[in-house]
């Protein structure tokens, strides 16, 4: 198991917290919720270690399209990038529903 | 959750069946994943812990009566119980309990898809596990206790006895209930006794068709979200005695059996029959 950090600047404050996904085996889930000091602040517990270049390329490539300002919290269970690139965005859509 | 046509209920997630068990537009999580109740022994043990501990707790109402819904959540680690998620299951009943002995009654349900107590947490969850079958027998003194196991893990364990206190027991074709899941026996009995791959096999001795069809369930369902819950509200409507307060019918099940000679699934259809029940 390992633990990250990443933070990122953000423009749009957010509004509202959402709950998507689970932490079953390839799954992961995102708590998003507001910021409290106006930038982007993530931490992820997953559980496969190393690969944590891997993480920093998908969260980079996320807030290249998002800049709210949301304290993320992902718990992961070994899921794809892919997966978690869907599960953030199914974040972002259940935010603005 | 907007009620879609001939939707899948085994499909939905633990937090979707709590809403869809309950009347449109009452749903209303508690300790919801932002409480992050988490497991505290898990990451202890390198596993990575869920916000909510698997385990969705949801007050509303069904049939227009005040309810609650209890729904484990089978795709993290199994459904399996632990400290903090058996503790939930067991407050939320303790608190019904209170509201029903104070005049204020309280629909009680619990989605049930666990493989019983989480090992990486043993005595604590076990020790949950005891508390949630005290309160359900408590409470279902006041109140119909109701479980739905849908699938597609099943009940079993500890959980599976709590599933046969309940007042009334829902069960789709494609659930299992079990006090020992398939690749424990197999694992412990050997594959003489059961090949846990084998599917029509292990359904025939404990899915949800052969459970109803020997009395031990009390309602077949279709896999479909909306049938489900019209099943569980029609439950707190049925007075009938639980099954677990029949002794009498079931000492005498027991006798009519030869534990040397057990019966074959089919056999055991023809002697526990539903038409030879009270």
């Amino acid at each position: 198991m390992e633990r990250l950090e990443f933070s990122y600047p953000a423009r749009q404050p957010v509004a509202r917290r959402v709950h998507v996904g689970v932490v079953g085996s390839g799954d992961l889930e995102v708590l998003l919720e507001p910021s409290p000091d106006g930038q982007a602040h993530v931490s992820v517990n997953t559980s496969v270690e190393g690969f944590g270049a891997v993480w920093r390329h998908v969260l980079d490539r996320f807030f290249g399209r998002f800049d709210g300002a949301a304290a993320i919290e992902i718990n992961d269970s070994g899921a794809t990038p892919g997966v978690v690139l869907l599960r953030l965005e199914q974040a972002v859509e259940a935010l603005r529903e | 959750m907007s009620a879609r046509p001939r939707a899948s209920f085994i499909e939905l997630s633990a937090r979707e069946r709590a809403a869809a068990l309950l009347d449109a537009g009452s749903c209303r999580e508690l300790l919801g994943p932002f409480a992050r109740l988490k497991s505290p022994w898990l990451p202890l043990q390198g596993i990575v812990a869920q916000a909510d501990d698997g385990v969705v707790l949801a007050r509303g109402r069904i049939g227009g009566e005040a309810a609650v819904v209890a729904a484990i959540e089978g795709a993290y680690q199994g459904g399996s119980i632990g400290e903090v998620s058996g503790s939930k299951i067991a407050g939320v009943l303790e608190l019904a309990l209170r509201d029903c002995e104070r005049g204020r009654a309280v629909r009680p349900v619990l989605v049930l898809e666990t493989g019983g107590v989480r090992l990486q947490e043993a005595n604590l969850g076990l020790a949950t596990i005891a508390e949630i079958h005290a309160a359900i027998v408590a409470l279902r003194r006041h109140v119909p206790v109701v479980g739905v196991v849908a699938g597609p893990v099943g009940c079993f364990g500890g959980m599976a006895l709590a599933a046969a206190l309940c007042s009334r027991l829902i069960m789709t074709r494609q659930a299992r209930l079990g006090m020992n899941g398939p690749e424990v026996i197999e694992q412990e009995a050997g594959i003489a006794e059961l090949d846990a791959m084998d599917g029509a096999d292990v359904w025939s001795l404990m899915g949800g068709e052969q459970r109803y069809a020997t009395g031990l369930a009390d309602v077949l369902v279709e896999d479909n979200a909306e049938d489900i819950a019209a099943q569980v509200r029609a439950a707190f409507d049925d007075a009938a005695p639980p099954r677990t307060a029949q002794v009498e019918e079931f000492r005498r099940r027991l006798a009519g059996i030869d534990a040397q000679q057990p019966p074959s699934p089919e056999a055991l259809r023809r002697l526990w029959a539903r038409e030879r029940q009270p």
